[in-house]
């Protein structure tokens, strides 16, 4: 079932075109990468998604609902984790989640039962008091992982979210998340890191603004490795 | 319904909490008008003369004529105070974090402006707390009329702070808010003279200062406290609102606004 269509979206700042029809459908279920350079538009294409930003150009469709004209619905079933880091450090861990629960309207038990949910994910519920500044940067990232699921999301987006991590917490992230699509979540990653990729994944590779291909990170990567392929796309139109 | 609700709560908790934890913030947000009411007000007294106008129906000193001008400039800063965090909140993401709720986005930048004018009433009423230990005392009555005033006025000055983080890209840009914004409101008003004694020098001066929404803000406060009503101020006052929220709407819009600029 898709679960997220991007059809022929292209965006402008001012005269230079970060997105140029760009079209792609992913199916739930799947951990997706979107594979780019630094500047292929990855966080153009992500503002986009998440309603920071509009295009008269294409249309976004999240779980069946248009983000033009049903912009609730699409980011009801969105969950975002930014690039950059959204947690309110002077507040606890327990105290960001409700926040994040209040701020999506959930209260009450609805709000805290998946709030308990989402502190058992993380395997964080004896540090649930413990301020948000005490964690590591691993951990205040599967917190923003854990936070970004607790309005039930059909679709996670994330933005790079293993910038600045050591490898041990980029690989325990890499992880984690590749287990949620296996609960029927999908997982939209983006990254310029190939090794975060597994074979099996899915795969948008975006460069300068284009597609340039889309499917399992095996089909794409063919006779040679995966790295080598996108290098290879990259490259070509770098020296052109 | 509830869920607009829900989310109002947090957000003005969470900006009563972040200002109840930056106490130097807290005690600069009281030091200031304490510092106009006990020195400059002292130097002024004798340097102006006043008249009786309404709302008093007595002679008054110069120090009980500014105190509503100062419950005013507490909004006005607060308001400018707000807008800054929403531009350092953009440059950090969690405004991103607010901008991407599945409730609608007029609805949470409401809420955002709810939650600095209820820091802001706070401040007032501690700032009145201690002008009465002064010996400036208004009518019983007056503090309780004050309370819906404040909410609107300090909407109105919220909003406008909402307007100016819209089109501001950086937080380098705000010691401009500064110089033309708050400086200008807070002088061009009735906030330190009457109206009347600013035409003595200048009707022109006058005039702006006639036209500038503050100043009905400040005349809101000033007749509420004292028991009494000022409709031309309630309409100028809620007109500004109308205006300056409207703009902040336009700025936060996605198809046109801020995101676009900031990131352009």
């Amino acid at each position: 079932m898709t679960m997220l269509e991007v059809h022929d979206v292209t965006y402008q700042y001012g005269a230079k075109r970060a997105l140029d029809d760009v079209s792609f459908a992913l199916d739930a279920g799947r951990f997706c990468a979107l594979l780019g350079p630094n500047g292929a538009g990855k966080s153009t294409l992500f503002s986009l998604m998440t309603r920071l930003l509009v295009t008269r150009h294409g249309t976004i469709t999240v779980a069946g609902h248009d983000i033009a004209s049903d912009p609730r619905g699409a980011l009801a079933s969105i969950g975002v984790v930014f690039q950059q880091q959204t947690l309110d450090l002077d507040m606890t861990v327990l105290q960001n989640l409700r926040y994040f629960a209040a701020l999506q309207g959930l209260s009450g038990k609805a709000a805290q039962k998946n709030i308990d949910a989402a502190l058992d994910r993380l395997d964080m519920r004896e540090r649930a008091r413990e301020k948000a500044r005490a964690l590591n940067g691993g951990h205040r990232r599967r917190m923003e992982i854990a936070r970004a699921l607790i309005h039930d999301p059909k679709v996670l987006l994330l933005d790079e979210p293993t910038v600045g991590l050591d490898t041990a917490s980029r690989q325990a992230i890499t992880a984690h998340v590749h287990d949620l699509a296996d609960t029927g979540l999908l997982v939209f990653w983006a990254t310029h890191l190939v090794d975060e990729i597994r074979e099996t994944d899915e795969v948008v590779v975006l460069h300068q603004g284009k597609v340039r291909a889309q499917g399992t990170a095996a089909s794409i990567a063919g006779t040679g490795s995966l790295t080598d392929a996108f290098m290879a796309m990259t490259a070509r139109e770098q020296a052109a | 319904m509830i869920a607009y609700l829900v989310a109002l709560r947090a957000i003005v908790l969470r900006e009563a909490m972040r200002f109840m934890n930056q106490r130097s913030r807290f005690l600069a947000a009281l030091v200031r008008p304490l510092v106009w009411l006990v020195v400059f007000a002292a130097g002024f007294r004798a340097a102006l003369g006043l008249s009786i106008i309404p709302p008093y129906q007595t002679y008054i000193t110069y120090e009980v004529y500014i105190v509503p001008g100062l419950c005013g400039m507490i909004q006005l800063f607060n308001g400018m105070q707000s807008s800054l965090s929403l531009v350092y909140d953009r440059e950090m993401g969690s405004m991103r974090l607010l901008l991407t709720s599945r409730l609608p986005r007029w609805w949470l930048l409401f809420c955002k402006l709810m939650a600095g004018v209820a820091v802001s009433i706070l401040q007032v009423y501690v700032f009145l707390a201690i002008s009465a230990a002064f010996g400036i005392t208004m009518p019983l009555m007056g503090y309780v009329y004050l309370f819906p005033v404040l909410i609107l006025t300090g909407l109105m000055l919220g909003a406008l702070g909402l307007l100016i983080s819209s089109t501001i890209k950086q937080l380098e840009n705000f010691a401009g808010v500064m110089n033309f914004v708050i400086f200008p409101m807070f002088f061009l008003s009735s906030a330190l003279y009457p109206l009347w004694k600013m035409a003595e020098s200048s009707t022109l001066l006058r005039d702006i200062c006639a036209f500038n929404p503050f100043t009905h803000a400040v005349e809101l406060i000033r007749f509420a406290l004292y028991e009494s009503f000022n409709g031309m101020a309630l309409l100028w006052v809620v007109l500004a609102f109308a205006v300056f929220m409207a703009g902040s709407l336009i700025g936060y819009d996605p198809a046109r606004g801020m995101v676009r600029k900031a990131r352009g």
